[in-house]
């Protein structure tokens, strides 16, 4: 068959151009999920979450919300047991992870009831009318503590927290660690972070109780073979659940596959409420109990020789995927597993995962998938070679970098680097960025004594994944069992209508990366049309587009994958358009040209068709075409790599098609009183192949630079030794604004994939996983410190310069108020002066008329046995006033002495409970001095947004309680004002030092 | 995150303010700005049963001057007293402070009065009138009474504001010829809360330094520029003692009282 | 003084977008809920709920401020305007126009609450130097652009229309 020649004058493709998409977000008529009409009917959703990071769910009563105005149903656990099956699990493990809290929570957020009703103003009024009774069970929150043997098991059926553990031995890893010259190894732990979107989560869900499917709207980015888990939890074939999204989509970078489960959850709430349901999620939840990246403890070790070539790598790596391993975990690791060796010629590599459970949200995708923690651990553990080894850390990177003569390089773990030249981009980076001249910044900032470092980072940027990957936590054995998996199929559709209008249709679910105008500019190119012709959709619907499980928007699949697609239909149609037209023009379809909405004969350039009538001609006149020709014109285009083979039976994998270059480096400065870093400058060089449109890569570039820098510098999603949540509001997950985000210098060099249609690789992931490194590697280089871990805070960085203080003076030590470390208990002593002697004080504690009066705001006390008490306290700090149903108990009673006061209590904004041991003494000259000493722990939202300020409001409400206490015993003449040992003590020094008589 | 129910109001004179704060106290909550309190109410924090809007009563939304005060009303907005022409001439730690109150958005709605009404301890309109030794007035059906920034700020959130009471006036000193004034702030990001704030007046061999961020409510005290003031911000240091959170330690703060108070104190001297 | 119950809907009269509208609306509920679900404009964007992002920023009596931490019973008698007011007879204003030459969105899921601000931004500072255009970026957090592009598309647009450079500005 006959080619035409592709020749365009309009060439759009690799020039700087405006986006399609831009005309109408501009305007504020962008289609997002929570934009879309709904059915008139729709109801709306709010879901009960678990206070608790591990709890058995012992009771469940819904009865008052339901019975509440504009309630409309209640979903629980039972309904769900009913209906649904348990979302299946990557490994072979028995751990059911259920949509909905079935008999136990196990993370903080975990959804427990699903209200739905009028409004979502409504439903959250009945949220806080359920009942639900927890029997709290110890959290186990740090990943190496999970792994301890006397650890609590979240899963029982599981016996560990330990749920898949793989080890992995490439090249002779024993050999070259027993012959090499040197050991350098480092431990790191990863925190956890999110590439958290500004749009959450959003689900509209309706059932069909005649086929009993569902139809989902969802702003799920894929990928799409977690259709397939979602199908299975809902007992539906696939074509039972028909999952749609949005046009536009308010940022994803991974977190959006995330809303998988809740797709399931709003289904059956919509099931159970008879009615289409919404869902949107707000940030509370999202930051809570959405998805994250895995926070990962790694040890690392090379074998070096003494001019600093690596012989040989070992990792232990323990990641922690959360409370349930949700699908597609534990890919976190398996991403990047043929590439563990990195940008390096390392031929030795000995690995040991293990996918560690604890009561944390459930991890996910997150931008860089499995790379920022991956080298966090290699280039840390380079810069650290230098360090011993007394070398440049450039020169250590460049003796160690593939040669460019060996591309296309197998790695031993299995990965098939297509190309690049690392040398070449390295020595692109040092001229064109000015590595110099930092250089001597850095020698000038340290003469002055200033601190100041350069750090560096090389960084294997893969692209396209393996759909098989996923496998290699399997053994071999277990593989042959299952089947092989593996590819990456993409899809595209063209069609062109009888008016000659060109559209497509892609499964790349964008998310704000410019796919239309990228996809316009590739059939553009093909089809000779301008690129506003073509209308590129990118709403995906599994009911009627075609899609396969690769489909979705994740491992910078589009520029290489799904532009291949693309550009394959495009092809395809123009082909049978040359054929078409040169039937027409009487010429050979060879030598027709598309271009500038005309298909011209080379050979003749008076002869030519506009590009709509020969296009027309498939609809108007499907007579006249020539033979074999049926008529119309869609072209669907698969398109799957050859290249992605499953993992072989040595564990090697080819875990993604294209393997970019990052090489950057940073000089920063960091204030020596402050301890803030700053980024002096930042120089990062991309060969992501070849560039389709250079605006959309530097955007991409610098977005995720962007967000490494938070990564690098201020975000964490933050847990309480007891699993509370620290991070529920963005005042404490903290995102970068402009302040802080300087812009990067960006260079390019083009190495052309050889594996891709476009000669593409994807971009866009690098600076998730070269920036917090190369950030992390400069600071370490300012401060000569080995140890380093994110967020470098400013107050983690002063620490790492180094405070000492002097012992805190005696009057100090006394009413400490420093909570631990970390901890999210909450301590503080005091001491109050009381009139009445001791005996008084004591029994007017045991006195339930006396009690009632000094717990602030109880409104009611209820015995409930010896020295317990039932009471409804409404306690209040400032603006913030929670009720609490409450247990108070007096106990460890040692008349007139000390005593124990214990409360708990629970609220719709979260759990509170604590003890206070007092102690009461005779004091000189008549009176009593009563020392306490208080323990709180505070879980559930109160605990998630308050952090800051949880140990003032804790004091705030003991002091009320024993200023009080002090009233009842001492009559209401006694002054509030200077109760508690410390205020006095301050108020003296007030007296002292103040400034009683202001200017 | 959508709000409990509540009724609303919006008020038009100081008096109606008052009348419904007797009536209801317990229940009623103040509405200005709502830079916090909406945040609040939206998490649910609190669910009073009658918000009273007070940003039209144009009683409380005046600047004037009053010999050696200036009165700003409770309803001003942080953005109208930052665009007040006098501003840096009369309190120059205000001029200063302002720009690190949240955000150019927030201030636009948000107000003096419910800064200060707030108490965050991290707040910078608190220190300000903190170091300023200013006051504010606080009314109800009952009385009206000023209360000194030291009596008035008692911890974290907690003011000695009673329930029927509405914040009307502050009253910040004006500046005196002579007086120096400096300001510092370490935030994680820009217009986050403070971890430790900083404000200082220094006239002639007096001085005083306010600190934000650190103890349960901003705390000021009268230091000595010379030999011993290193140590006496090591006093104040500990006796401020700060607590450990998710963004800094204690200690840090601790040490940014004793270097950075030390600065901003050599620096304010003339 | 009228006191608005609480479960029920009361009138809000308002301008929004320079026409004169009414809608009702209980008392607790926001304005951004207002905007986008009872009054159909969508390009206000909800991000937080507690007025750190920014994506709900709109106009209000020309100030820039966040909708979901105002009432729509708030904005009675008030002057509302949002994203979709921005570009005249159909054409995107010089701003909008800019953010697009600039790329200064990706998603543009946080673009309307930036653009709210900027206009009235601009409005009050014509010659702002590019600290100053950063400092008011400091109200809107956006995920995908790293800012960039959003500087330069507001510093190209004061220089436009002031007819001086931000550089020039900074020795003003
Ligand atoms: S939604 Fe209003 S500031 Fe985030
Ligand atoms: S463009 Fe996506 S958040 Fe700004």
């Amino acid at each position: 068959m006959a080619t035409a020649t592709q020749e365009s004058t309009t060439s759009a493709l690799g020039e700087r151009q405006t986006r399609l998409e831009d005309d109408a977000l501009l305007r504020g008529l962008g289609q997002y999920a929570d934009d879309l009409a709904t059915t008139p009917g729709t109801l709306q959703a709010a879901v009960l979450r678990s206070p608790h990071a591990h709890a058995r769910l012992v009771a469940l009563d819904a009865g008052e919300a339901l019975a509440m105005p504009g309630v409309h149903a209640v979903l629980t656990g039972a309904d769900v047991q009913r209906w649904a099956a348990p979302l299946p699990v990557g490994v072979r493990q028995p751990m059911e992870h259920w949509c909905l809290a079935v008999d136990r929570v196990r993370y903080v957020g975990e959804p427990v009831a699903v209200v739905v009703a009028d409004s979502r103003y409504l439903a959250e009024d009945a949220l806080d009318a359920i009942r639900a009774d927890y029997e709290v069970l110890d959290a186990v929150v740090a990943t190496e503590a999970a792994v301890a043997g006397d650890a609590p098991v979240l899963h029982e059926a599981v016996g560990s927290n330990v749920v898949n553990d793989r080890s992995f031995s490439y090249g002779e890893p024993d050999r070259a660690f027993r012959e090499a010259a040197r050991h350098v190894s480092l431990k790191i732990d990863y925190p956890r972070n999110s590439c958290t979107p500004i749009e959450c989560y959003v689900v509209v869900a309706r059932y069909d109780p005649a086929d009993g499917g569902y139809d989902v709207a969802a702003n799920f980015q894929g990928p799409f073979a977690l259709h397939s888990v979602m199908a299975r939890a809902l007992k539906v074939s696939g074509a039972g659940l028909r999952l749609r999204t949005p046009p536009d989509s308010g940022g994803s970078f991974g977190i959006k596959q995330g809303v998988l489960s809740y797709v399931v959850l709003m289904a059956l709430a919509a099931r159970k409420a008879g009615a289409p349901v919404k869902w949107v999620e707000d940030r509370l939840e999202h930051l809570q109990a959405a998805s994250s990246a895995t926070n990962r403890v790694t040890t690392i070790e090379a074998a070096v020789a003494e001019d600093g070539r690596i012989q040989g790598l070992r990792y232990d790596q323990l990641d922690d995927c959360g409370a349930y391993l949700r699908a597609p975990e534990p890919a976190t690791f398996y991403r990047m597993h043929g590439t563990l060796t990195g940008a390096y010629a390392v031929r030795n590599l000995a690995v040991r995962n293990r996918v560690v459970l604890t009561n944390k949200t459930p991890s996910g995708l997150n931008r860089g998938f499995g790379g920022p923690q991956v080298y966090f651990a290699l280039e840390r553990l380079v810069q650290h070679v230098a360090v011993e080894l007394g070398l440049d850390p450039l020169t250590v990177i460049l003796r160690n970098l593939i040669p460019a003569d060996a591309f296309p390089y197998r790695a031993p773990a299995g990965s098939l680097l297509d190309s690049g030249n690392y040398h070449a981009a390295v020595e692109l980076a040092r001229t064109g960025g000015g590595l110099q001249e930092l250089e001597e910044r850095r020698a000038a900032a340290r003469a002055a004594g200033r601190y100041y470092g350069i750090g560096f980072a090389a960084v294997v940027e893969p692209s396209i994944s393996n759909m098989g990957y996923i496998t290699t936590a399997m053994t071999p054995e277990e593989r042959r069992r299952a089947g092989p998996k593996n590819g990456a199929v993409s899809t595209a559709t063209l069609t062109v209508d009888p008016l000659g209008s060109v559209s497509v249709q892609i499964a790349s679910v964008p998310q704000g990366q410019g796919h239309r105008t990228a996809a316009a500019q590739v059939v553009a190119d093909v089809l000779g049309v301008p690129r506003e012709a073509v209308s590129v959709h990118v709403a995906l619907d599994t009911g009627k587009d075609a899609w396969s499980i690769a489909s979705g928007n994740y491992s910078s699949r589009f520029a290489g994958a799904v532009a291949g697609a693309v550009h394959k239909a495009a092809t395809r149609a123009r082909d049978r358009l040359a054929r078409i037209a040169a039937a027409q023009m009487g010429a050979d379809p060879g030598d027709l040209v598309f271009a500038d909405g005309r298909i011209h004969d080379r050979n003749d350039p008076a002869r030519s068709l506009s590009f709509h009538r020969a296009a027309g001609a498939v609809h108007w006149s499907p007579g006249l075409l020539p033979e074999d020709e049926p008529g119309g014109l869609r072209e669907t285009a698969f398109w799957s790599p050859p290249e992605l083979a499953a993992p072989d039976d040595d564990d090697r994998i080819n875990s993604s098609l294209c393997y970019g270059f990052v090489f950057d480096y940073c000089g920063v400065d960091i204030d020596p009183v402050t301890g803030r870093v700053t980024l002096d400058r930042y120089v990062t060089t991309h060969d992501a192949g070849r560039l389709l449109n250079p605006d959309l890569v530097d955007g991409q570039i610098r977005g995720g630079f962007a967000q490494a820098v938070g990564a690098a510098l201020y975000e964490e999603l933050a847990y309480g030794d007891d699993g509370s949540f620290r991070s529920g509001t963005l005042a404490d997950y903290l995102i970068p604004t402009a302040a802080e985000v300087p812009e990067p210098v960006i260079l390019h060099q083009e190495t052309p994939s050889p594996f891709t249609p476009l000669g593409a690789k994807g971009v866009g992931e690098g600076n998730n996983m070269s920036t917090p490194v190369c950030i992390a590697n400069a600071v370490a280089d300012a401060l000569g410190q080995r140890d380093i871990r994110l967020p470098l805070t400013p107050s983690r960085v002063r620490e790492m310069i180094g405070i000492t203080e002097s012992e805190p003076p005696a009057a100090h030590a006394a009413p400490s108020i420093e909570a631990p470390a970390g901890g999210s208990t909450l301590r503080a002593t005091g001491v109050v002066e009381l009139e009445a002697d001791a005996d008084t004080v004591y029994h007017a504690m045991l006195d339930p008329g006396v009690l009632s009066r000094i717990i602030p705001g109880c409104h009611a006390l209820e015995q409930d046995g010896d020295n317990a008490y039932r009471a409804d306290v409404t306690v209040g700090v400032g603006l913030i006033k929670a009720r609490f149903e409450a247990r108070v108990s007096l106990t460890d009673l040692d008349p007139p002495h000390a005593l124990r006061l214990n409360g708990a209590g629970s609220s719709a904004v979260g759990t509170a409970e604590g003890g206070a041991a007092v102690r009461l003494s005779p004091r000189e000259g008549g009176g009593t001095q009563l020392a306490y000493d208080y323990q709180a722990a505070v879980t559930g939202k109160v605990a998630s947004v308050g952090a800051r300020m949880l140990q003032g409001a804790s004091r705030v409400v003991v002091d009320q309680i024993f200023a009080r206490l002090r009233q009842e015993v001492d009559g209401p003449g006694a002054s509030a004002g200077d109760r508690a040992w410390g205020r006095r003590f301050r108020a003296w020094l007030l007296r002292l030092l103040g400034r009683g008589g202001a200017p | 995150m959508k709000p409990a129910p509540f009724d609303y109001v919006r008020a038009t004179t100081r008096d109606e303010v008052l009348t419904l704060l007797a009536e209801g106290s317990e229940q009623v909550r103040v509405l200005a700005g709502g830079q916090s309190l909406m945040a609040v109410l939206n998490m649910r924090f609190a669910q009073p049963g009658l918000l009273v809007d007070i940003t039209a009563v144009e009683e409380l939304r005046r600047i004037e001057r009053r010999g050696d005060t200036l009165v700003v009303g409770a309803a001003v907005r942080q953005a109208e007293l930052l665009a007040w022409p006098g501003l840096a001439e009369t309190v120059p730690l205000v001029a200063r402070a302002l720009p690190w109150v949240g955000h150019y958005q927030t201030r636009n709605r948000g107000t003096i009065g419910g800064s200060l009404v707030h108490a965050d301890p991290s707040a910078e309109l608190p220190l300000c009138l903190a170091t300023l030794g200013g006051s504010v007035v606080l009314e109800s059906r009952r009385r009206r009474r000023t209360v000194p920034a030291d009596d008035f700020f008692q911890g974290v959130l907690t003011t000695a504001r009673e329930p029927d009471e509405v914040l009307t006036e502050v009253h910040l000193p004006v500046a005196r010829p002579g007086s120096r004034f400096g300001f510092r702030e370490v935030a994680m990001r820009h217009g986050d809360f403070a971890l430790v704030a900083l404000a200082a007046e220094v006239r002639g061999d007096e001085a005083w330094l306010g600190v934000g961020g650190v103890a349960d409510r901003p705390v000021v005290r009268r230091m000595k520029p010379g030999a011993a003031l290193a140590d006496d911000l090591d006093a104040l240091a500990w006796e401020l003692g700060g607590e450990d959170d998710g963004h800094a330690s204690a200690r840090y703060r601790r040490q940014l009282v004793r270097e950075l108070g030390y600065t901003l104190l050599t620096e304010t001297a003339p | 003084m009228k006191r608005l119950d609480a479960g029920r809907s009361h009138p809000v009269t308002f301008r929004l977008n320079g026409r004169e509208r009414t809608g009702h609306a209980e008392p607790r509920l926001l304005l951004s809920d207002f905007l986008r679900h009872d009054m159909g404009l969508t390009g206000t964007h909800v991000g937080c709920e507690h007025g750190v992002c920014g994506a709900c920023t709109v106009l209000i009596d020309g100030h820039a401020c966040r909708a979901c931490l105002t009432l729509a019973v708030q904005v009675d008698g008030r002057d509302v305007e949002t994203v979709e007011n921005l570009a005249e007879d159909g054409v995107l204003n010089d701003l909008q126009q800019a953010f697009r030459r600039h790329h200064a969105l990706q998603c543009g899921f946080c673009t309307a609450g930036i653009l709210m601000s900027c206009t009235d931004f601009l409005a009050r500072n014509p010659r702002p130097r590019e600290a100053d255009v950063r400092d008011m970026l400091t109200g809107h957090l956006c995920r995908c652009t790293g800012y960039t592009g959003i500087v330069r598309a507001i510093v190209e647009v004061a220089e436009q229309r002031s007819g001086s450079t931000t550089e020039e500005n900074e020795h003003v």
